[in-house]
């Protein structure tokens, strides 16, 4: 297996352009949290015609709703949410910028021709490794909808935050070729 | 007649509530160091190591394993020489996970189904009560994740579907499913019963531990079967391809309808959280 690739964001169009399926990256920068309730409000405010509550163009949106921090901790556990819930919404995000999302589960066609046609990518986290991929942030602040509790959007700083391509721009898509992959029968 | 004060019992399901959430139970990492010795996918066994290794720091440093800590199901096993006193049984368990979910810092992920608005402490829980004989209380909180409780059916099967049809339905739900419900996962499968019984019969069937035989010898050779099936279909750690699609598949069966032939599948991420205490 290949040794992980550090990326650092923002990312332009050529540094998604050099990512494929199956790429074991290590992401480092600011990235934003973004679920269900806020993407709806997001989206909401793109279809008014709106400004969003931060610049989303060559950034990457991590699908999570963390634990409560506690004391001394900089963030609760954090791993993905499924992404499917969020396929509704992510197309027109990543129509106006957005170039990486990351979460768990399989995207809709719609999400992967946006991905393919505006230059963006899926990554996936492991889900259910909410302890370990919380050590990876090193700052985060609230940046819209605190009301929204564990789905508030939040900036983050990530150090070395793991996860793997799965949708890359030419349209590959690591769930559907690993699990061709590996079928028996 | 045993008396036992509710505070008690607010107190133990408080502790359960964190302690299911930070701490995997060794049946579960005996599960995975089983899967990777079997795991032929390079990525598929970085996955397992991985989550050995969240398990650990989540044990070491007392914070949550999955930041999905679940809607708190709670079986209890109430025996009948019991008496309780100072307040309600239900009343007692939903402060319990009230002061769990605050105290352990845990995601408070229940809401309102239309409004979304979030109920803020974590309940109400789902309380599954069995009045027994004796004078004990036995009470198991097991958070259930969303991911994969969405994974999850029903299915009233005709009786000519049979064993065949129980299989089928079973393993195209995982394959339907493929990478949303976290695996590798633990498989839970009700049959019989009625419509709602064969869901909790589905959901009892995770408390069991890993490892262990099913008693009916008939339903333990089902459950090898079907997870042998499970298992051909490459889904993999994550979904990212792979052996280890599930760990185990549990069944719990019981007489049903002449007409009926109730199957319950719920699905189970590999973040199997349960915990008991024996009052």
């Amino acid at each position: 297996m290949t040794q992980p690739i550090r990326l650092k964001t923002p990312l332009s169009g050529a540094d998604v352009e050099l990512l494929k399926v199956g790429d074991r990256i290590l992401i480092n920068g600011i990235i934003y949290t973004g679920r269900d309730a806020a993407h709806q409000r997001l989206f909401d405010l793109l279809k008014e015609g709106r400004d969003l509550p931060m610049d989303i163009k060559g950034q990457i949106i991590y699908y999570v709703g963390p634990t409560p921090a506690k004391p001394g901790q900089v963030f609760g556990s954090a791993g993905p949410t499924t992404s499917y819930r969020m396929d509704a919404y992510a197309p027109l995000l990543i129509e106006r910028g957005l170039k990486g999302m990351i979460g768990k589960g399989m995207r809709s066609d719609a999400v992967k021709e946006a991905m393919r046609k505006h230059k963006a990518v899926y990554f996936a986290a492991t889900g259910g490794a909410g302890a370990l991929l919380a050590k990876r942030i090193k700052k985060a602040e609230i940046v819209a909808y605190e009301d929204l509790g564990p789905e508030a959007i939040r900036r983050l700083e990530v150090e070395d935050l793991p996860v793997i391509v799965v949708n890359d721009v030419r349209g590959n898509d690591l769930y559907i070729e690993g699990e061709r992959r590996y079928r028996k029968g | 007649m045993r008396e036992i004060n509710v505070k008690l019992i607010t107190e133990k399901v408080r502790d359960l509530c964190i302690k299911a959430n930070t701490d995997l139970g060794e049946d579960v990492l005996q599960a995975f160091d089983r899967a990777m010795e079997k795991e032929e996918s390079p990525l598929g066994l970085e996955i397992l190591k991985e989550l050995k290794e969240n398990a650990r720091i989540a044990r070491e440093e007392n914070v949550p394993i999955c930041q999905d800590t679940g809607f708190a199901v709670v079986f209890v096993e109430l025996g009948q020489e019991v008496h309780l006193v100072g307040g309600s049984l239900n009343g007692a368990i939903e402060e319990g996970v009230r002061q769990g979910y605050r105290d352990g810092y845990l995601r408070k992920s229940i809401c309102h189904p239309f409004s979304r608005l979030n109920t803020g402490d974590n309940t109400p829980a789902i309380i599954h009560t069995e009045v027994i004989p004796g004078d004990k209380i036995k009470i198991t909180v097991a958070p259930k994740g969303g991911g994969s409780e969405n994974m999850s059916r029903v299915v009233m099967l005709t009786p000519s579907d049979g064993v065949e049809g129980i299989k089928k339905f079973v393993v195209q739900r995982v394959k339907e499913s493929g990478s949303n419900p976290c695996p590798p996962t633990i498989v839970g499968v009700g049959i019989g019963g009625t419509f709602e019984q064969a869901a909790l019969l589905a959901k009892r069937s995770l408390l069991r531990p890993l490892g262990n035989k099913n008693p009916d010898p008939e339903l333990d050779q089902l459950e090898s079967e079907i997870l042998t099936e499970i298992n051909k279909l490459g889904i993999g750690p994550q979904g990212l391809g792979g052996r280890t699609t599930s760990l185990a598949v549990h069944i719990l069966m019981m007489p049903c309808h002449i007409a009926s032939f109730p199957l319950a599948v719920n699905i189970q991420c590999h973040a199997q959280r349960h915990k008991e205490v024996v009052i």
